[in-house]
């Protein structure tokens, strides 16, 4: 019986995303190529996350294409604030994530065109898929110069860093996601993935800054899509399988049973920034009041991204001893973040003694420590 | 005290050890770094989910570590006590060598060494299997100790696995099916992100009331644990306002107003309002109103010393407006409302709202306030008993408008939009009467809102 071909890789999509943790195997499909209709970054890390948890691939490889809205996404070890401009980006409505593989930070917008390789973890093997990924290019358009390097990267002219890698492996599956620039916003990208903040003493995983370039500088005529399409079908290629893209909405409990809980949880603050190592920022900054300028020295040690130990040095009596002091030790405890600290400082002010100048000071003292964070 | 042979330690393979504690008497085990693929030898240890004391299951997870781009999360292999780490955060760990030691129970068959879990490059599976009357039962020590403590036979039970597998679930319907009852599930020890706002302990199994028709000689587990927090951060400063303003001697005072010619004249004004680019909602109404009543007022609007000694009026009506966000509730206040119009009060709210609920707000607009609103009622709620914000000695709870039957003049029943208003102030320095007659004069204002164009500055 002929069964259309549509029809045909929806019953194998069926199957092969019902699949229980128990192991039910589908032997026939050896692969499978997805890409995601949703740009917002947290969905697409949970499908990755979905995908490792749930599907079995002993004998299956699975491609995830997606892109998201501007995004910072730092590696499951770094630390946001040595890694980007967290300011900049919150002014800017530019999202930030941490995903569950290593590695540095990146900038993701739709000119970023995101891969991901799923594969059982005996057949992890990352050159391969970055070699892929060039040939795809080359078939493309055969001038371009393009080549893979001993750190995972990919080159444009020998020069010019257009993807990062990274990687998970957990107990049976792996994964290897790589980035591919082909018309992200440069300027954006320059300005949020260089961090303003001094001082900070940290082990965590530390980010290698490169030159970057759009694959479409080098050529105008290329778009995302050809580029999706060209790297899926050399995919399909490789492995003997459909050259069929299946389009996935990663907000589809049907599909996806229980991906909404793993969307939120890669929201959560507890995620993002509390599982940043421990680190300390130790540093000074120069506060100008009624005419005259007072340097005040911080030391603050951030472990789950909330403050362990605050010390906050002033010159002496411009403020109250017993109130700078109510400020470090309400501080400890408290998120290392700009609008916990504001709603905090704010509601200590209210047992405060009340004259306008402790007011002021106290305000022109917090503006500053959360020029920290 | 124990008798443990001290010098046990230093052999670090298996052995067994002999407590007089009453910890299990099981044997040590070297879990070692297996391989993680592509010839890596080292890898650094970045976050350790265990510490030395806990027990693991078998595929927990362990630890997190990282080489060369690549996070692996290390699974146990084994079920047991962690006894030892050996390596601290970022640490390089070498693969072959032993990464933590488990205590595990003494058992027969204790997990063989082809018994590999969390690296499937061996190809065949294979797990340890129990020869019971000539059957061969597929199923790992998990599963079987889980079958041993339950008194039953594998060779009972249908196992709905891969190859006839017996998984946890089967042993767990099988027991089900025994007794009658829907066991809960075993905890499972995740890591759960602690909430900030509620303190609730997590949810219980769906079937504890049920009731169990047989009785079983194992009493049912009952999962859920008590979790203790520290009061910390903003909630920490928030203990130390409200117990501040515990101390200020609060009466109440209570209301309400029919919003009905209200509710009308928002109506007609709400299309005006967004045509320049500006949602009306009813609380710039209501805090002009509360601003031209503070005027004949003024004690509404002042503030006491710490021991009550002086009353200081303030000059300006800094309205504060309660907002419920993510870090608890917040009041950011409308700067000098006193000369502000109806709709720039309703352009400051905006801000104020996409401002609060980004997580934006300044210190600036989070102080300096003199009078408070509280609109509980568009969560819901009639009266209410707010708590008085240091260092101002009045605040008001609005809320929810409801629809209810009223008499008007002429003894007839009408349809009328009814607001409740619940006020609390400082006892020491304002009065009953001075009260009542504010809240009259501003539910005058807005029962009536063209009597607001009279004494609008």
């Amino acid at each position: 019986m002929v069964i259309p071909s549509s029809l045909k890789n929806c019953f194998q999509l069926f199957y092969v995303l019902k699949i229980s943790a128990a192991g039910f195997k589908y032997t026939a499909n050896r692969g499978l190529i997805l890409q995601s209709v949703s740009s917002d970054v947290f969905q697409n890390l949970a499908v990755e996350d979905w995908i490792h948890d749930n599907m079995n691939l002993e004998n299956r490889q699975v491609l995830f294409l997606w892109r998201n809205s501007p995004t910072v996404v730092i590696g499951r070890h770094q630390n946001p604030w040595q890694e980007c401009n967290l300011k900049i980006m919150r002014k800017k409505n530019i999202k930030l994530a941490r995903r569950r593989s290593g590695g540095g930070t990146v900038y993701h917008d739709l000119g970023n065109i995101n891969f991901t390789f799923f594969t059982s973890k005996k057949k992890y093997e990352r050159m391969e898929n970055l070699k892929l990924v060039v040939r795809a290019l080359k078939g493309l358009r055969p001038q371009l110069h393009v080549c893979a390097t001993d750190r995972y990267d990919l080159l444009l002219d020998g020069n010019f860093k257009i993807s990062g890698t990274a990687a998970k492996l957990g107990k049976t599956v792996a994964y290897h996601h790589c980035t591919l620039l082909c018309s992200a916003d440069k300027i954006n990208l320059s300005s949020v993935l260089k961090s303003p903040y001094k001082g900070i003493k940290s082990n965590a995983t530390p980010s290698m800054p490169a030159l970057v370039k759009n694959l479409f500088e080098e050529d105008p005529t290329l778009t995302c899509e050809m580029v999706m399409d060209a790297v899926a079908a050399e995919y399909a290629r490789c492995h003997q399988i459909d050259h069929h893209i299946t389009l996935i909405n990663p907000a589809d409990e049907t599909v996806f049973p229980g991906i909404n809980n793993k969307t939120k949880e890669l929201q959560t603050w507890e995620w993002i920034y509390g599982k940043t190592p421990k680190f300390s920022i130790s540093t000074c900054f120069n506060m100008v009041y009624e005419q005259s300028l007072l340097e005040a020295e911080v030391d603050i040690h951030v472990k789950h991204g909330r403050i362990e130990v605050c010390s906050i040095v002033l010159p002496e009596q411009w403020l109250p001893p017993a109130m700078c002091n109510e400020l470090e030790k309400n501080l400890i405890g408290s998120k290392f973040c700009p609008s916990e600290t504001t709603a905090l400082a704010s509601t200590l002010l209210r047992i405060c003694p009340q004259s306008y100048e402790l007011h002021s000071k106290w305000s022109l003292l917090c503006e500053n420590v959360m020029t920290l964070m | 005290m124990s008798i443990f042979d001290k010098s046990a330690f230093k052999f670090s393979h298996q052995h067994r050890s002999f407590r007089t504690s009453a910890i299990s008497n099981g044997q040590i085990v070297q879990f070692k770094l297996s391989d993680i693929g592509e010839g890596i030898t080292e890898v650094t240890v970045k976050e350790w989910y265990v510490k030395e004391g806990d027990s693991v299951s078998q595929f927990d997870s362990i630890c997190e570590v990282q080489s060369d781009k690549a996070s692996v999360t290390i699974t146990s292999r084994y079920d047991g006590i962690i006894r030892k780490l050996h390596y601290n955060l970022d640490e390089i760990a070498y693969v072959g060598k032993p990464l933590v030691d488990i205590e595990t129970d003494a058992l027969k068959d204790v997990a063989s060494e082809e018994d590999v879990v969390e690296t499937p490059a061996v190809s065949h599976e294979e797990h340890t299997h129990q020869e019971i009357k000539g059957h061969k039962t597929l199923a790992t020590p998990a599963v079987r100790r889980l079958a041993m403590e339950n008194n039953i036979k594998l060779s009972e039970v249908v196992g709905t696995g891969k190859d006839n597998r017996i998984l946890k679930e089967d042993i767990l319907n099988y027991l089900a099916k025994q007794t009658g009852a829907i066991l809960p599930p075993s905890p499972k020890p995740e890591i759960i992100p602690p909430l900030p706002k509620s303190k609730t302990v997590p949810a219980a199994p769906k079937d504890r009331g049920i009731k169990i028709p047989i009785p079983i000689s194992k009493p049912i587990v009952f999962a859920g644990k008590d979790k203790t927090e520290a009061v910390i951060g903003f909630h920490k400063a928030m203990v130390k306002t409200m117990t501040a303003a515990l101390k200020i001697p609060h009466f109440g005072y209570c209301d309400e107003i029919d919003l009905t010619q209200l509710v009308q004249l928002r109506e007609e004004l709400k299309p005006l309002a967004q045509v320049r680019g500006v949602k009306l909602s009813f609380m710039p109404f209501f805090i002009k109103a509360a601003s031209l009543g503070l005027l004949h007022y003024p004690i509404l609007n002042a503030s006491v010393d710490e021991n009550c000694q002086n009353i200081t009026y303030k000059a300006s009506h800094n309205i504060g407006v309660a907002m419920d966000t993510e870090q608890g509730l917040i009041v950011p206040n409308v700067k000098n409302v006193q000369v502000c119009s109806v709709f720039e009060i309703a352009s400051e709210l905006n801000r104020l709202l996409t401002l609060g609920s980004a997580g934006q707000l300044g210190t600036n607009d989070l102080t300096g306030g003199t009078f408070t609103l509280s609109n509980i009622g568009t969560i819901g709620g009639t009266y209410a008993k707010p708590v008085i914000l240091p260092p101002e000695v009045a605040i008001g709870a609005l809320g929810k408008i409801q629809v209810l039957p009223r008499f008007n003049g002429n003894g007839e029943v009408f349809k009328a939009q009814i607001m409740n208003v619940s006020w609390s102030a400082d006892h020491r320095i304002i009065d009953g009467a001075t009260m009542a007659r504010f809240s009259n004069l501003w539910k005058s204002y807005l029962e009536n809102p063209a009597s607001m164009l009279l004494d609008l500055k």
